[in-house]
C-alpha cells in the first residue's frame, strides 16, 4: 500500500486502567469505542468497518448499533490489533469501507465474562507440549531464553535492566500502573516465577481497553486530532507453539513483519524517533531490538547498557512504561498502538521532543506472531 | 520411575505413527525422502520443500538440552516442587518440549548444551511419553 493514505483520526483508552470490576470484557470494548468515537467526533452510525479480537466482532457492532459492511476478527493473541488495523487500511484502501473502529477490551485482572478458550488435546500444543506441564504464557514464552542469553552473552541481570528503564518511563506517567523506581537488585532479588524469570520481568495483569478508528488520509484534517499516517505496516505469523520456534534467539515472524514494514515506508532505522516493542516478558524486547533491525545480533544488551532507549536517549522505547509497569490485560498491544498515536500527536505522558516517526512492534502468543507498523505525523 | 499425567495427548491420524512409536520405546521422527530433512512434530508435508513423500525412521534418543525455564509454580496435576520445562535439540536435529528427570530441578544441575537421553514411561495402553535426563554413558 502506498504510504501515508490511511490515517489514525480517534483513539483512546478506557476510561480507567487497572482494576475495573464493574466493567465486563464487552462493556470494556464499548467504554474505549465510545471514547475512541468522542475524541474522534464521530457517531458510531459514522462506523462502517469493526474489528476486534478476544470479544466478538458482532457483539461489539450490536452494541453500538452498527451493522458493519466491513468485518475483521483475526485473532492471533496480542498483536491481534496490529493486523486489525493493517487489514482495515488495505480494506478502506480497496473501498470495501471508509471509516473503521478497532477495539480492545480485557478484563485481564477481574476476569469478568472473559472470553474462553479451551484447550485441545490433539493440536501441536495439546499433543507435545501440554503434558510437560506448560500453564500461562510466562511457562512457554520464557522458554527460548536461556539459549538467547547464552548464544548472545547476555545476562539475567540485562533483562533485569529493560524492566528498571521501562519503569523510569513509566515514573512519568500519571496512568502507569506502576511508577516507584526500582533498581536491578530489586528485579534479581524479586521472586522467582519461572527460572530465570522474576516477578518483576513479568507482565503486569490488570483490566482494561483501547480503540483506534482509521480513515483515508485526505479525510485526516476533518477530525479534531492531529492525523496519525500509516507510512508503512507489516505482519507474519511462524510458530504455533514455541518449541517450534526455528530459532531460539531470533524470531522469523519478528523478522518477516519488521523488514516489511520498514521496506513499505521506505524509511532507514536512523529516521525512527520512537518506538515501542510489546513487552509482555523482559526478553521480548531485546528480540525486538535485534530482530527489526536497530542493533546488531546480540548487541540489544548493549544497547539497553548504554541507555540508548531510556529517557534522554536516542531511541525512546516503551515510553508509557510497557507492559512491564504501564499496564497488561493479556493482548497488549493495543496500548502500544496507542502510545504510538500519542507520542506522533503530541500528546504522550512522555513526550519525546520533535518526534516524526514512530514505529511499533507488536507480539502475538509465544512469539507465533507480529505486526509491525512505521506510523507519521507528517505528509 | 513412575511419572504419572493426567493432560494427555489426543493422537490424531498425523501423528498417530509416532506415540505409537513411544509405545514401543522408539522416538519416530519425519523425514523427507526428497530434501533428507528430518523434521518433528509431525506433519504430512515437508516444512522445507513441501514434499508429501515422507518417510518415518527411528530417531536414536540422544540429545542435548536447548534451553529451559524451572516452574516455581507447577499447574495444579504437576505436584508440588518446582520442575523443568525443557526443549532438547535431538541429535538428527528436530527440537522438541520434555522434563528433564532424574537429576535435580536447579540451574546448577540443568546445564546448556549438556547429552541428554530419552526416557519413555507409559501413561496407559494408548499413551507413553518420552522424557529426557542426563546422558548415562
Amino acid at each position: 500500500m502506498k504510504p501515508n493514505t490511511i490515517a489514525i483520526v480517534g483513539a483512546a483508552e478506557t476510561t480507567r486502567l487497572g482494576v475495573i470490576p464493574e466493567l465486563s470484557t464487552l462493556g470494556l470494548n464499548v467504554d474505549c469505542a465510545m471514547n475512541a468515537l468522542e475524541d474522534a467526533g464521530l457517531k458510531p452510525k459514522d462506523i462502517d468497518g469493526i474489528a476486534t479480537a478476544g470479544e466478538h466482532p458482532w457483539n461489539v457492532a450490536a452494541s453500538l448499533g452498527i451493522t458493519p459492511k466491513w468485518v475483521d476478527g483475526t485473532s492471533v493473541g496480542g498483536c491481534s490489533y496490529f493486523l486489525h488495523v493493517r487489514h482495515a487500511a488495505a480494506a478502506i484502501a480497496a473501498g470495501y469501507c471508509d471509516t473503521v473502529l478497532v477495539t480492545h477490551g480485557e478484563s485481564g485482572r477481574s476476569q469478568v465474562a472473559p472470553p474462553r478458550y479451551g484447550a485441545n488435546p490433539a493440536n501441536f500444543l495439546g499433543q507435545f507440549e501440554m503434558p510437560y506441564g506448560i500453564a500461562a504464557p510466562v511457562t512457554q514464552f520464557t522458554v527460548p531464553v536461556l539459549r538467547f542469553l547464552k548464544d548472545t552473552g547476555t545476562t539475567q541481570e540485562d533483562l533485569a535492566r529493560v524492566a528498571v528503564v521501562q519503569r523510569e518511563w513509566a515514573a512519568m506517567n500519571p496512568r502507569a500502573t506502576l511508577k516507584a523506581p526500582i533498581t536491578i537488585d530489586d528485579v534479581m532479588n524479586s521472586p522467582m516465577i519461572a527460572y530465570p524469570f522474576r516477578k518483576l520481568m513479568c507482565c503486569l495483569v490488570t483490566d482494561g481497553g483501547g480503540a483506534l478508528i482509521l480513515t483515508r488520509a485526505d479525510r485526516g484534517k476533518d477530525f479534531p486530532t492531529k492525523p496519525v499516517y500509516i507510512m508503512g505496516s507489516g505482519e507474519a505469523v511462524e510458530n504455533p507453539t514455541i518449541s517450534m520456534m526455528a530459532d531460539f534467539t531470533s524470531s522469523a515472524s519478528f523478522r518477516v513483519s519488521g523488514k516489511a514494514a520498514f521496506e513499505s515506508a521506505g524509511i532507514r532505522h536512523a529516521d525512527v524517533d520512537h518506538l515501542m516493542i510489546y513487552d509482555a516478558f523482559a526478553h521480548v524486547p531485546l528480540y525486538g531490538l535485534e530482530d527489526l533491525g536497530f542493533c546488531k545480533r546480540g548487541e540489544a544488551k548493549d544497547f539497553l547498557r548504554e541507555r540508548r532507549s531510556a529517557p534522554g536517549g536516542e531511541l525512546p522505547m516503551n515510553t508509557n512504561g510497557g507492559g512491564l509497569s504501564y499496564m497488561h490485560s493479556g493482548m497488549y498491544g493495543m496500548y502500544a498502538l496507542q502510545e504510538s498515536v500519542r507520542q506522533m500527536r503530541g500528546t504522550a505522558a512522555a513526550q519525546v521532543a520533535d518526534a516524526k516517526i514512530s514505529v511499533c512492534h507488536g507480539v502475538g502468543n509465544m512469539f507465533s506472531a507480529a505486526g509491525t507498523f512505521v506510523f507519521t505525523n507528517e505528509l | 520411575m513412575t511419572i504419572l499425567r493426567t493432560v494427555l495427548p489426543q493422537p490424531t491420524p498425523e501423528t498417530q505413527h509416532y506415540w505409537d512409536g513411544c509405545a514401543q520405546s522408539e522416538l519416530r521422527l519425519q523425514r523427507c525422502r526428497a530434501c533428507a530433512q528430518a523434521y518433528f512434530p509431525p506433519r504430512p508435508v515437508c516444512p522445507s520443500c513441501a514434499a508429501r513423500d515422507i518417510e518415518i525412521f527411528a530417531a536414536s534418543g540422544r540429545a542435548t538440552l536447548h534451553s529451559y525455564i524451572i516452574n516455581q509454580r507447577p499447574r495444579p496435576d504437576m505436584g508440588k516442587d518446582p520442575h523443568s520445562i525443557a526443549v532438547v535439540l535431538l541429535e538428527e536435529g528436530p527440537k522438541m518440549m520434555t522434563n528433564i528427570i532424574d537429576c535435580p530441578q536447579t540451574p546448577e544441575a540443568l546445564i546448556l548444551d549438556m547429552p541428554v537421553e530419552v526416557v519413555f514411561i507409559r501413561q496407559n495402553d494408548a499413551i507413553t511419553l518420552p522424557f529426557f535426563r542426563p546422558a548415562q554413558g
